[in-house]
């Protein structure tokens, strides 16, 4: 028999929490197949957020630690600076990144360090059930803006790819999606560069990646996928932003 | 070792933790510690370890979870309103057992306070500080030759017991300029054992993950009873004092770092007239030298606690002594500095009133 796929080596062999329809999961792979690929599953430390991942010190086959909400970029600097021949990445949610953690985000991005951050951008908060995130799309409906975001009260959702690119210590950022199979593809393809420019040395980089959260969302996992292909790629336009190959910045309305 | 050197506390501290084996420091600035990230700025790179100015405490600290978690020896130092800030990374590194080590160079508060040397972190620093029930191993040095040597034993009390440990010193331990000897050999941390919980490389072995939650219904009471097991350990056999001519005593002051030399000052005043004042200086202020003082109120009438605060580490006196005796308080607070001459006054008073019953009981 032609064995097609498999677990990679770099996720562990246990059962994930995350709901139905959720993008943790693909996600989780992409991560999980670029580390094999690369051959640096054996010299990775990974950086577990507080939110929906907090489990992922679980799931990732590497050595990993769990910290305080939104200073992951923090600890990776500190693993990094103290096991530079160590590939550090850190994975977050957009409350853990965007917002309790966006100092330490835009530092770390700032002083340019050579780590690889994962950012799953799901416009909600999904681990405390559902509240506004600093991404949640104007008009969106969360259990802190019932009425949906309104830009008056609640402010405008951020563009964090185009918040990093200003910086002149990034290196790499690029923002994909995970609702269609093409695109999970091209997502791969991103996620695996971000590690290859962090081997490479090159300095930070950082991957945004649009995913599906259809239980706080309140809609099924089809209509999570349409949200993000119709609602969240035209806020949240796709493409490269930093390029450490001097490729050319192609962002484009998909 | 051996060599006589004139420094500054801060750049004592500093010296002493880069001696002790200590390869990364990260901090941000604030009066008046702000010698240390300056001195490690350059000294951390001269030894081969890393610096960083991050950009809060609360990225300071969190750099340090890491770092520690990769075995290797750590340092942050801030003073009172930035350790505030960093108590969510020490309550973590307490939960994932990380033997990080910390300075606060203490300042007057509440908010923003004052630059002036004060002892009002004294329940912050003993009583745990960030969320949770977790202890803090807290060294308290009373010159710049302890704040040049306390570093290495706090890095190897952290490990043995893997605490977070801290040294307690003030503005005034900082700012001053000392002659002092390191009585330590040089560590170096090539030759120290990598821990079995280090991160790093993981050919040839399983996985490791540092974290400080536990969900599963009743594991966090099993790790937290764990440490609980080692918390006592340290209780029984970690406690520093120091006694100065406590033997024949009727009255013994109870004071440690700088209001401790302030009563050494007092101290002096009160034998040249007769009287029998002795000298009791907590060097470890978690764990609380009780037993000691518990001996000690079986031959004394009376305690004056003396503290740069409203009266803070009275109640570890109280609670030591059981209210065996009157304990009684000098307090200066907010970034004033008791003189000899002020606790010389207040101890012939309360030798005047002798024995009695216990202050806060009758």
């Amino acid at each position: 028999m032609l064995q097609v796929n498999r677990r990679p080596e770099s996720l562990c062999d246990v059962k994930m929490h995350y709901c139905p329809g959720c993008g943790h999961g693909i996600a989780h792979r992409l991560v999980a197949e670029s580390m094999d690929e690369l051959g640096v599953r054996e010299r990775t430390i990974g950086v577990a957020p507080v939110g929906c991942a907090v489990f992922a010190d679980d799931y990732f086959n590497c050595d990993m630690i769990q910290g305080p909400h939104g200073r992951g970029p923090a600890i990776a600097t500190g693993l990094k600076r103290c096991k530079p021949d160590c590939i550090v990445f850190s994975y977050q949610g957009d409350g853990d990144l965007a917002s309790i953690g966006m100092a330490e985000t835009i530092h770390s991005a700032g002083r340019g360090e050579n780590i690889t951050v994962i950012f799953i951008n799901n416009a909600i908060y999904g681990m405390t059930g559902g509240q506004m995130a600093p991404t949640t799309l104007v008009g969106q409906k969360a259990t802190t803006c019932p009425q949906g975001r309104d830009p008056l009260v609640n402010g405008y959702p951020m563009r964090i790819c185009e918040l990093l690119s200003q910086l002149d210590g990034t290196r790499y950022l690029e923002r994909v999606s995970i609702h269609s199979a093409a695109h999970v593809i091209k997502a791969k393809r991103a996620v695996k560069k971000a590690f290859r420019c962090q081997i490479e040395g090159r300095g930070f980089s950082l991957v945004e990646i649009l995913s599906t959260c259809p239980t706080n969302m309140g809609i099924s996992p089809l209509d999570a996928v349409k949200f993000v292909s119709d609602q969240m790629v035209p806020q949240y336009p796709l493409g490269v932003f930093k390029d450490f190959e001097g490729g050319k910045s192609d962002v484009s309305r998909d | 070792m051996g060599d006589k050197l004139l420094m500054k506390g801060n750049d004592a501290l500093s010296e002493g933790a880069v001696r002790a084996g200590c390869r990364f420091f990260a901090g941000y600035p604030i009066t008046p510690q702000n010698e240390v990230p300056e001195y490690m700025s350059w000294r951390m790179p001269q030894a081969g370890g890393a610096f960083i100015q991050a950009e809060s405490e609360v990225a300071a600290i969190n750099m340090l979870y890491g770092a520690c978690a990769t075995g290797k020896r750590t340092m942050t130092s801030s003073s009172s309103p930035g350790i505030s800030l960093k108590q969510e990374g020490i309550s973590y590194c307490a939960g994932a057992d990380l033997p990080i080590f910390f300075a606060n160079v203490a300042r007057g508060g509440p908010g923003l306070g004052n630059i002036a040397g004060a002892q009002g972190d004294y329940f912050q620093s003993v009583r745990g500080g960030g969320h949770g029930d977790y202890r803090t191993f807290v060294m308290a040095p009373g010159s710049v030759q302890e704040m040049g040597n306390f570093p290495l034993h706090c890095y190897e009390v952290a490990e043995k017991y893997r605490v977070p440990a801290m040294v307690l010193a003030d503005g005034v331990l900082g700012q001053m300029m000392e002659p002092l000897e390191f009585t330590f050999p040089e560590v170096d941390p090539q030759k120290l054992r990598e821990p079995d919980w280090a991160l790093g490389a993981s050919t040839g072995r399983k996985k490791r993950a540092v974290r400080s939650y536990a969900l599963a219904e009743g594991k966090l009471e099993i790790m937290t009873l764990d440490r609980a097991q080692r918390y006592k350990q340290i209780e029984e056999r970690e406690v520093m004092f120091e006694t100065r001519q406590c033997d024949d005593a009727d009255l013994v002051l109870v004071a440690y770092g700088t209001s401790a030399r302030a009563c050494a000052a007092a101290q002096k005043l009160a034998r040249a007239e007769g009287l029998k004042v002795g000298l009791f200086r907590p060097i470890t202020l978690w764990p609380f030298p009780k037993k000691a003082l518990l001996e000690l109120a079986g031959r004394v009438d009376s305690f004056l606690v003396v503290e740069m605060s409203l009266g803070q580490m009275i109640d570890d006196v109280k609670l030591a002594v059981e209210c065996s005796v009157p304990v009684h308080l000098h307090a200066r607070c907010a970034g004033a500095i008791p003189t000899g001459e002020d606790i010389f006054q207040q101890l012939q008073a309360v030798l005047k009133a002798g024995k009695g019953e216990c202050i806060c009981c009758k």
